[in-house]
């Protein structure tokens, strides 16, 4: 799992070298086909847990709530991320703000899993990302396109997910980053080895990770989908566009059912090109959450445009 | 490869460089196809509670039962456990061992060590330990294969059955899936041999 991104913090101790770029990136490529759950109660994370879920998110408030209040959303109270950390035994990951790096020091000392440097919390830096690579705890950042992506992984993100629209319920943003990622691998792949640099530059990313990108024909890390999921089915569509896992946050906890839904979309990832355990999973759940339209949204509470 | 969820692409793509089929297990049939099966890392809880859901627990007991060549890495070392002590769904149960999850602690504790593997030549074996189990007692029967500097193992076999409480699938070190390979060709041997037998004497 070579990259180029400048991982710098193969610290030796007793046991062997921690902190290497194979372990950071490495826990991503556990968590594969499955399902990530936002949680804010450690009762929640039990339920989560006890759905299969492969990790959970520790926050405050899950995204359509964190819509609802406004205001500015900022990493999670520290003992709520404690008792989460303390109450399941699946990895446990939580949200610093865009920039913000000392929320993320502190995540980092609380001892979390990975840490999502997000657009859901309110950016505390327009121009700059954390400088992830320092960090010995591994990083997952939101993308929209390729471009956007590589200079997550540059930064030193050891895992990536498309954006979608956070709190919305509709997939459609999910499903546009996931296919804009894709669809900038396949230019790639289709390129001369002597036009990847004038291609890099377009997308704003080192010539480096774009020579990976034509060699592997995929991103050098793992990429789940975010955004919008909020059914089986919804899982399943992006698992189908080349997701390796998928993060739900508001649809389960807002949904009429959340633990049956939770079962069912662990289920949905597992089997996601199965339409027959598509259909009898889905008769397992009540009312999704209800959700608002993307695009109906005006310009100030669109999320996945934070952070470039 | 069993396919319910974790980083089975890598096994997959691991055999591959050796020129190995292989292929993914969602199903009771594509189960009853496999001549040996590898259960990948991923989570344990979540896996355990796939095996349950899918109804493919029993079915699967039965084929190791019977001698199915199965290595579990990881996640997979625990599937295979007698003993997972706070795994809140049953394990398998077929390999006399007690795990210990993530017992070296969170992701920051994850680490790649130096390994000396019984049977595996040709010098160390890196091995990638994401939050994982340590193996802390064996059964009489299992073959301990490889112990880390602090004396937990890292790896061991009784007979057709392997665990790794690493990740080979994650080092482009093919060695310890070639073992695997061997294990499998080995048990296929010996049922062709059986068969052939069996033949000989109803005829």
């Amino acid at each position: 799992m070579a990259t180029t991104n400048g991982n710098r913090v193969d610290d030796a101790d007793e046991r062997g070298e921690t902190a290497t770029w194979r372990v950071k990136a490495g826990l991503a490529q556990m968590l594969k086909g499955g399902v990530i759950m936002d949680v804010v109660t450690a009762e929640h994370a039990r339920i989560a847990e006890e759905a299969g879920a492969a990790a959970v998110m520790a926050l405050e408030r899950v995204p359509s709530d964190i819509r609802a209040a406004g205001g500015v959303a900022r990493m999670s109270h520290v003992a709520l991320v404690e008792e989460i950390c303390q109450s399941v035994t699946i990895p446990v990951m939580a949200k610093a703000r865009i920039g913000h790096f000392v929320e993320a020091q502190i995540l980092e000392a609380i001892g979390v899993d990975y840490i999502d440097e997000s657009e859901v919390l309110t950016p505390a830096d327009e121009a700059h990302h954390i400088d992830k690579r320092g960090f010995r705890v591994p990083f997952v950042c939101g993308c929209r396109d390729l471009g956007e992506a590589l200079r997550r992984i540059a930064e030193g993100a050891a895992m990536i997910r498309t954006k979608g629209e956070a709190g919305t319920g509709d997939i459609v943003e999910a499903v546009r980053h996931m296919r804009a990622v894709w669809g900038g691998i396949r230019r790639i792949e289709g390129l001369r080895d002597d036009e990847l640099a004038s291609h890099a530059k377009e997308l704003g990313a080192p010539l480096e990770l774009v020579q990976e990108v034509k060699r592997l024909g995929r991103l050098p890390v793992v990429n789940f989908s975010a955004g919008g999921v909020a059914t089986p089915a919804d899982a399943a569509l992006m698992m189908q566009l080349g997701a390796d896992g998928v993060f739900v946050g508001s649809g389960i906890f807002k949904s009429e059912q959340p633990a049956e839904m939770a079962a069912a979309i662990v289920k949905a990832v597992t089997h996601f090109e199965d339409p027959a355990v598509l259909a009898e999973v889905s008769r397992e759940i009540g009312e999704p959450m209800r959700g608002q339209s993307a695009s109906a949204l005006p310009p100030a509470e669109q999320l996945a445009v934070r952070g470039n | 490869m069993l396919a319910l969820q974790g980083d089975f692409r890598e096994h997959v793509a691991t055999l591959a460089a050796l020129d190995l089929p292989a292929f993914e297990v969602r199903t009771l049939e594509q189960l009853d196809d496999a001549d040996g099966l590898i259960i990948p890392g991923g989570e344990s809880t979540t896996i355990a509670r796939l095996l349950l859901a899918f109804e493919l627990r029993e079915p699967l007991r039965a084929r190791i039962a019977s001698g199915l060549p199965v290595w579990g890495t990881c996640a997979g070392a625990i599937l295979l456990a007698k003993r997972a002590p706070g795994l809140d769904r049953p394990t398998l149960g077929v390999l006399d061992i007690t795990v210990e999850r993530n017992a070296f602690g969170r992701q920051l504790d994850s680490f790649e060590a130096d390994l000396e593997i019984a049977g595996v030549e040709g010098g160390p074996f890196r091995g990638v330990f994401i939050r994982a189990p340590a193996i802390v007692a064996t059964g009489p029967a299992v073959e301990v294969l490889a112990r880390l500097e602090d004396g937990s193992i890292a790896a061991c076999r009784d007979g057709a059955l392997l665990a790794t409480t690493f990740h080979p699938e994650l080092t482009n070190d093919l060695r310890l899936h070639a073992l695997f390979a061997a294990m499998v060709e080995e048990r296929l041997d010996e049922a062709q041999e059986r068969r052939v037998r069996a033949e000989e004497l109803t005829a």
